[in-house]
């Protein structure tokens, strides 16, 4: 539960049926557990529950963990008006029905959806910076 | 008879939520009775990841963040 601290991130998971559900729903959790965010219900949000709905348009960022190119999770968050950070498998190179479930393979996709939220944020927080400053970063200009 | 929850664990933004909530029902003439959850399960029951939230007649209007009172006055009619 965070309380008033600013810089809330919620995850979720897509948890879908398919192979690659199971390991977007695993690679959430660790990456839960990691701190990088706090894993929450795509099935409430789906359920239109208040809570769900309201904490996702609070929280300062919302990632997906999508498992395949239907991106239900992803359109979960659209369907009431949020705009989600989208990580889907299909782009680390699982295909639906054809990835075996394994922990090495779920700790290596952790790892690298782990890097690029984290390199995400800092070239957010650079162009943040830039924006400030009031002007690009560049020398030219 | 309007049903007001505020749900936090009794931080500052949670106390000004209910201020300004308190604040909006008397400025629209509402009658109502108003409840602070500080309880982390029963907070965690609504759904609600984010506190303070504003819960009225049962639906979370908002998480995470205190509204402006014209906004409150929008939510709780």
């Amino acid at each position: 539960m965070d309380c008033c601290g600013g810089g809330t991130v919620l995850l979720y998971s897509c948890s879908g049926a398919a192979d690659v559900g199971c390991i977007a729903d695993r690679v959430t959790r660790i990456l839960s557990k990691e701190k990088v965010g706090r894993m929450t219900c795509l099935a409430g949000v789906g359920a239109r529950l208040s809570g769900f709905i309201a904490s996702a348009q609070g929280a300062d960022r919302n990632i997906v963990i999508d498992g395949c190119p239907v991106a239900c999770a992803q359109k979960g968050l659209e369907a009431v008006g949020v705009t989600a950070e989208v990580y889907n498998l299909a782009n680390y190179g699982c295909k639906k029905g054809e990835t075996p479930v394994n922990e090495e393979l779920i700790e290596e996709i952790a790892l690298r959806i782990k890097d690029d939220i984290l390199n995400y944020q800092s070239m957010s927080a650079r162009i943040a910076e830039d924006e400030g400053s009031g002007g690009c970063s560049c020398s030219s200009c | 008879m309007k049903k007001f929850e505020i749900l936090g664990t009794g931080c500052p933004k949670c106390n000004m939520l209910q201020n300004l909530t308190e604040q909006a029902a008397k400025e629209l003439g509402l009658q109502y009775e108003l409840k602070k959850v500080t309880d982390i399960k029963q907070i965690m029951n609504y759904g609600v990841m984010i506190t303070p939230a504003l819960v009225v007649d049962g639906q979370v209007k908002v998480a995470g963040k205190v509204p402006t009172l014209d906004e409150i006055k929008k939510l709780i009619q």
